[in-house]
């Protein structure tokens, strides 16, 4: 029987061909925007945890409530022994150090004096333990415009944005004047190794990068970190298992009142992300129900028109004996393989253009910065196993709930009349 | 003779603004294996709706009727979709058949409903097709052919399950004179040869020539029932 309803869809293009180019653009749009929003949120979560929130972050809880501040004098002192530690308790994860801070970056002229100077924000980093990935989880080598990265003590990252302002080549002096983390004065000199764009306005305004070491020694940090940041080792953030591992080092400090007590936060924890990730759902999930609802009431209407004109072939089959269920559920049948066919053609349509957007992207420029969140200027798409199925949804149901509707009137009538109706 | 079809006191009444109109009225009728019968007379007169009764695609206000032993009143759905679909043939004075099957699907539809294996099946399409002399056109679509040969492929699709009663609407009414012959042959040598039950609603005189019986029905109700020859139910 599926093979002669297959047959009558294929060779009845009134049947089939509205029907499907409606599901094929619905599940097209289904399959791109859900990719794509997929990928929006995911590189904006990978952003934000590889350059600010790691997939677990721990501060003191002094330095937690003023983090905006980047208030080093609140920093965790001891960090070597919390590293081991943490490495020894919660092995699943490669917990790094990181300080962050703000100066002035002081160009020299020729004789030493200032040329030019500006804001930056800085952040030290392990560049030069062997194997680390730091500068990897930050894309640090793919950024660089010029030169490349530290190796040595004494040389830093600049943003290219700052460097073409000040007119800074490779391998010139600048100064970093700043704040220790005992509110002293702290300056040092460093030689600029190479310069990076990020493709984000927060950092590409004004920024530079150092070794943590230096980072310490500069800001009298010694043993000293401002955040401690855990990344599971297979890169991909487990929001349950960040909860457990929060919930037990917590747990663990629970009864210290010390302000300088180290505390843990998720991922989700920090910068509105919970708030973001839930976005991330709802938008999903609505907007496969606003598809499944418009593209319903499109195909209920073909339904219902598609029913009309086929109400002679209907009378035919209830006199030669089919049960009026029995054409119900072929016509479910139909809708079915009519909603399977659009949502392959949607699928690979979808997936085409995402696989487009995932390349190449589209870029939002400065449209998108602002705020505490770390936002990529483009977005681009991520295809997941999800991004293979998740058109069939609305393919499906569109179709099937569209004719279920349509098919109601045949219920409704009594045989008698329908067949009166039919003129048979 | 065995009787297959017993009509006692039917009325068949339908609403009609805010009153009823009565179509048929206090008919008493029976039929046996192997009839070639014709309701005829003028439109209105109730000859549809008794064809329709007769085929439980209704039902009556009052009365019984029984086919093959089921009481048509007291059939569910479920039942009287079951009765069409094996013992109950339809021909309809359009054709109707379905526009994007060939004449080979459009036969083996009605098999497909019974669920017969595959080989089984086609023989039978293939048997009910060289019946009516279609052999040559199974691959053909509706549209590709002449009214008559639409005709026999539907009296084909009505046969082919070898139903005991065949119930005829009007079935020369969209065919010329030629073809009106050809197609009642056909039926004739059915009814002949496979002692298929055939019931007419028309008002063809064509047709009338081919019956061994004719009920005549008026304003709902049966003024004359002349049985013409009885040869060939008196065989059976």
């Amino acid at each position: 029987m599926i093979q002669f309803l297959l047959k009558g869809i294929i060779r009845d293009k009134n049947r089939s061909v509205l029907p499907v180019i409606v599901i094929s653009i619905g599940v097209f749009l289904t399959v791109l925007f859900s990719a794509w929003f997929k990928g929006i949120f995911s590189d904006m979560i990978n952003v934000n945890a590889n350059f600010s929130t790691g997939h677990v972050k721990i501060m003191t809880r002094a330095y937690a409530d003023n983090a905006g501040q980047m208030p080093n004098d609140l920093a965790l002192m001891e960090a070597g022994q919390l590293i081991n530690s943490l490495n020894t308790e919660f092995p699943t994860l490669e917990w790094v150090e990181r300080i962050h801070f703000g100066g002035l970056l002081d160009v020299p002229g020729e004789n030493g004096e200032t040329r030019a100077q500006g804001m930056a924000t800085g952040q030290g980093i392990d560049f030069f333990t062997p194997g680390s990935q730091e500068p990897e989880r930050m894309n640090i080598p793919g950024s660089i415009v010029q030169g490349g990265l530290p190796d040595q003590p004494g040389e830093a990252l600049i943003s290219n944005d700052f460097a073409e302002r000040f007119n800074v080549k490779i391998g010139d002096p600048i100064t970093l004047f700043g704040s220790t983390m005992y509110g002293g004065m702290a300056f040092s000199n460093f030689t600029v190794a190479g310069t990076v764009r990020f493709g984000m306005r927060a950092l590409d305004r004004g920024a530079i990068l150092i070794d943590i070491t230096d980072a310490q020694a500069v800001l009298d940090m010694s043993d000293a970190a401002g955040e401690v940041l855990g990344f599971f080792k297979d890169g991909q953030y487990d929001a349950e298992q960040a909860l457990q591992v929060k919930t037990a080092f917590n747990a663990k400090y629970a009864a210290d009142t010390d302000e300088f007590a180290p505390q843990m936060l998720r991922l989700n924890d920090q910068q509105g992300l919970d708030e973001y990730l839930a976005m991330a759902d709802y938008i999903s999930g609505g907007m496969t129900f606003l598809f499944i609802l418009a593209m319903s009431i499109v195909l209920w209407n073909t339904g219902l028109l598609g029913g009309l004109r086929r109400y002679n072939e209907f009378g035919v089959r209830l006199a030669m004996g089919e049960a009026k269920n029995h054409i119900y559920r072929t016509l479910i049948i139909e809708s079915l393989l009519i909603g399977a066919i659009g949502s392959v053609v949607g699928t690979i349509l979808g997936l085409s253009a995402a696989y487009y957007l995932q390349e190449y992207g589209i870029s939002f420029g400065s449209a998108v910065q602002g705020g505490g969140m770390m936002m990529p200027e483009v977005f681009r798409a991520d295809i997941t196993p999800e991004s293979f199925y998740i058109g069939f949804i609305p393919g499906l149901l569109s179709m099937t709930l569209g004719n279920a509707l349509s098919g109601i009137g045949i219920y409704k009538r009594r045989t008698a009349v329908l067949f009166k109706e039919l003129s048979v | 003779m065995e009787s297959i079809i017993q009509i006692d006191q039917l009325t068949k009444r339908f609403p009609a603004g805010t009153g009823q109109f009565t179509a048929l009225k206090n008919i008493s009728l029976e039929f046996r294996k192997g009839e070639f019968t014709g309701f005829v007379g003028p439109s209105g007169s109730g000859k549809t709706t008794l064809l329709n009764i007769i085929g439980s695609l209704d039902t009556p206000t009052e009365g019984e009727v029984t086919v093959l032993g089921h009481s048509i009143a007291q059939l569910s759905h479920k039942q009287s979709a079951q009765l069409r679909n094996r013992h109950l043939g339809f021909i309809f004075q359009t054709y109707n058949l379905f526009p994007v099957y060939t004449v080979y699907e459009n036969v083996e539809f009605a098999l497909l409903l019974q669920h017969m294996p595959a080989a089984e099946r086609r023989k039978a399409v293939l048997d009910a097709l060289e019946w009516v002399g279609l052999t040559d056109k199974i691959d053909s679509k509706p549209a590709q052919l002449s009214g008559g040969e639409g005709q026999r492929v539907a009296i084909a699709r009505a046969m082919v399950k070898q139903p005991a009663i065949m119930l005829a609407d009007e079935p020369t009414a969209n065919l010329d004179s030629k073809n009106s012959h050809h197609i009642l042959q056909t039926m004739k040598q059915l009814n002949e040869e496979l002692n298929t039950t055939f019931l007419f609603a028309t008002h063809d005189e064509k047709v009338m020539a081919y019956l061994t019986r004719i009920i005549s029905l008026e304003d709902g109700r049966v003024v004359k029932d002349d049985v013409i020859m009885m040869d060939n139910v008196m065989e059976d």
